[in-house]
């Protein structure tokens, strides 16, 4: 905890009033109009919207494993200049988050860089194979404290197994992420979403209808066992109907989309330009817009970034064998401002929601995703939300390049971000 | 014209300059002496990521007799398993000084990143399930040769479309030369998403192969992939040749001037039957002779000199 004092004068709380906010000792003192003690440092948020930091649900650091492409360090000042102040590290590292020291060591990783909360994922099954459960109870009971399992990058496909980790992790009230793609419909080659341009540019297509069966074959499960289940990543319009309906009959299912399947489509790959291969592949406008308004409208919970950075060589390949994936966190918001909150679609207090308030709630995670009231923990994010930016894929806290928004302009930019008091992110340097 | 990736890079005007040069260098290629001095001093490397002897060596042949230097890397297996990246292993080749890069890859697109990274000319010899517009050019010069102008001829192309680049560049092309298309296979084997593909580019499909038979100029069987025959995208190949191979009795209601084509090789007594590749109508031995002719022309006009001449 710092002794530091802030006032952060003038934002406007989830995009309405404009209030001081006082923050001290880690929390929240007081929010209001505030006389800035003399001891305080000010920061100006006229015209910004204050936030409660970020929380992303899914995001891959590479470490340990592939430092090349990522580290606990990097990803975490990417996602503080993101305004994130948690993230989720999925498990697929080498060695896989299969064990509790596994778990441990990435949450140590994390309070090392000590930029955002970085809770592991553990894995659904051991080394990610898909045959038999991981060591979920012990992840769960582990200074960890994992709550959040998941095999993402590959599909928990065996029903049986599905079933067992649903029933499993009620014990300590655990969640099943999953990774919805069915092998057979969608094998290792499929890389490109299946439709005219794969059949143009003779691709191996990615039929949204391997999505849609996972996901309803999931819900029926989550309906069975009375379990919990995360829904990564929805990228199809028909998984979008299949949630909708499922909560409709009060499943407990929640979903996640990404901020590239909310703006960016197929086309994008008629260049072959291995920066727009992704895992689920990049959708049609007419998935896209049920995306879209499946968030605004509350049946996707939360926007999460599936954050894939790779190093260069692994991009450079013929497309078909090139890495899946690209760069997501610092650029997250700025999506969800442009082709959410701008355009009408969403308000900041919905953007707070899906951006910290579900992914928090989804994950368990004491501390996030609070209100900004007196009192609480002080994890916020300062957004400027008119500000103009053209994206500069160089210009970037991760190791990585993959950035699929280089050379767009999108509309608004994180000013500041504070973790439990402590500005982790302040005039555009990531405050080590 | 700096690359030739896709048929579909070729105007009507550059297509017909191609095969008309193809003409001339056919011409060459029946002399004694079949050396042009053309691309003297320039320097083409066949790479190959996938075996192919046949347009290998037609690319090879068609180099030398212009004159050009031509040397064949053999870059099999993926860069991914090797270890070094497509750009590293083009660019090590690259950076020895080619002036014409002739690649064939298993994966679909592959060349079109190649020409983003390298200053020479990139031919595309085939890619994964994309393209092959070398052969769709040799296709159109022996129907060409047949025909005479595909302006309003009608096409019907068979076979394993999905997995196919013929089909691809031949749509292409075709389409260019004002040609009808008309495409043909069981709905497993149609190209993803072929309904709205054939509604933008106007042409049209069937899954009937009688139906269209009679009403063809030129027909192209297109080789069946013997993985496609256990993979369940059809359920035995004599039940594939009943409904889709060109056997005696389709070979009857062929009309008398009509042209069969297949790019090769062969599965004889599969999609196409012993009678219908031998007869007269059966132009697949001319393809085979346009190919070097035709990877000729294309080298000349993408090496040689202005590229306009």
């Amino acid at each position: 905890m710092t002794s530091e004092m802030y006032v952060v004068r003038g934002a406007k709380v989830l995009g309405g009033k404009a209030a001081d906010l006082l923050i001290e000792g880690g929390v929240i003192r007081e929010v209001g109009t505030i006389d800035a003690p003399k001891k305080a440092r000010v920061v100006d948020a006229d015209g910004l919207v204050a936030l409660p930091g970020l929380v992303d649900l899914h995001t891959h650091l590479r470490e340990p494993g592939r430092e090349d492409a990522e580290t606990v360090a990097t990803g975490s000042a990417a996602a503080a200049a993101g305004g994130f102040t948690a993230v989720l590290a999925m498990a697929n590292t080498n060695p896989v988050t299969d064990t509790a020291e596994a778990a441990d060591h990435i949450l140590d990783l994390g309070r090392r860089a000590g930029l955002v909360d970085v809770q592991p994922v553990g894995a659904v099954t051991k080394s990610l194979a898909g045959q038999e459960l991981a060591e979920l109870g012990l992840m769960a009971r582990s200074r960890a404290q994992v709550r959040v399992f998941s095999d993402d990058g590959r599909c928990v496909h065996d029903a049986r197994l599905m079933r067992r980790a649903l029933e499993y992790v009620k014990a300590f009230d655990g969640v099943i992420s999953q990774h919805s793609q069915d092998p057979r419909l969608a094998d290792g080659q499929a890389c490109c979403h299946e439709g005219e341009i794969s059949g143009r540019l003779g691709l191996p297509g990615w039929p949204a209808v391997a999505e849609d069966v996972i996901v309803a074959r999931d819900v029926m499960l989550a309906r069975h066992t009375g379990s919990r289940v995360h829904v990564a990543h929805v990228s199809t319009a028909g998984s979008v109907e299949v949630i909708r309906w499922a909560k409709a009959q009060g499943i407990a299912v929640t979903a996640e989309v990404t901020p590239h399947h909310l703006m960016l489509t197929t086309d994008l790959v008629e260049g072959y330009d291995p920066t727009f291969k992704v895992n689920p592949p990049l959708r049609p406008d007419e998935h896209v817009e049920e995306l879209r308004k499946a968030l605004a409208d509350g049946t996707i919970d939360a926007v999460a970034t599936d954050h894939a950075p790779h190093a260069r060589h692994d991009k450079e390949h013929a497309f078909a064998e090139a890495a899946f994936g690209m760069l997501g966190l610092e650029q997250a918001l700025q999506v969800v401002n442009t082709v959410m909150v701008q355009p009408g679609l969403m308000s900041w207090e919905q953007a707070a929601q899906a951006m910290s308030v579900n992914p928090a709630r989804i994950a368990r995670l004491e501390g996030h995703g609070r209100p900004l009231a007196a009192g609480e923990p002080a994890n916020l994010a300062l957004v400027d939300p008119a500000a103009s930016v053209t994206i500069d894929a160089a210009d970037s806290q991760s190791l990585s390049r993959n950035n699929p928004w280089h050379g767009r302009t999108l509309t608004g930019a994180v000013h500041a971000t504070f973790l439990r008091g402590r500005p982790t992110y302040l005039d555009g340097e990531v405050q080590q | 014209m700096k690359h030739l990736l896709s048929a579909g890079d070729l105007s009507r005007d550059q297509t017909l300059a191609i095969l008309d040069s193809a003409t001339q260098m056919h011409d060459v290629q029946r002399r004694e002496v079949k050396k042009l001095p053309a691309l003297r001093g320039r320097t083409v490397v066949n790479l190959f990521f996938e075996d192919s002897t046949r347009t290998r060596s037609s690319f090879e042949i068609a180099g030398k007799w212009l004159s050009a230097d031509v040397i064949n890397v053999s870059a099999k297996g993926s860069s991914v398993s090797k270890g070094e990246s497509l750009r590293d292993t083009v660019l090590t080749v690259a950076s020895m000084g080619v002036d014409g890069l002739v690649i064939r890859h298993h994966a679909s697109g592959a060349p079109a990143q190649v020409a983003q990274w390298v200053d020479a000319a990139v031919v595309n010899a085939g890619d994964g399930t994309h393209e092959h517009p070398t052969q769709a050019l040799l296709d159109a010069y022996t129907m060409r040769q047949r025909l005479g102008d595909l302006d309003g001829a009608r096409v019907a192309i068979v076979g394993d479309l999905t997995h196919s680049r013929v089909v691809r560049s031949n749509l292409l092309l075709l389409n260019t030369l004002g040609a009808k298309v008309t495409l043909v296979a069981p709905p497993t084997l149609m190209p993803s998403g072929i309904a709205e593909w054939s509604a933008a580019e106007g042409f049209a499909t069937s899954y009937d192969l009688d139906e269209v038979i009679g009403e063809v100029d030129a027909l192209m069987m297109l080789r069946v992939q013997r993985e496609r025959m256990s993979g369940g995208y059809f359920p035995t190949p004599r039940e594939y040749t009943v409904g889709y191979g060109l056997t005696r009795d389709r070979l009857r209601r062929l009309g008398p001037d009509a042209v069969i084509c297949h790019p090769g090789p062969m599965n004889r007594g599969l999609e196409i039957s012993a009678e219908a590749a031998d007869e007269a109508r059966s132009a697949i031995l001319d393809q085979v002779s346009a190919g070097v002719a035709i990877r000729m022309s294309v080298l000349y006009h993408l090496l040689g000199g202005s590229g306009d001449e």
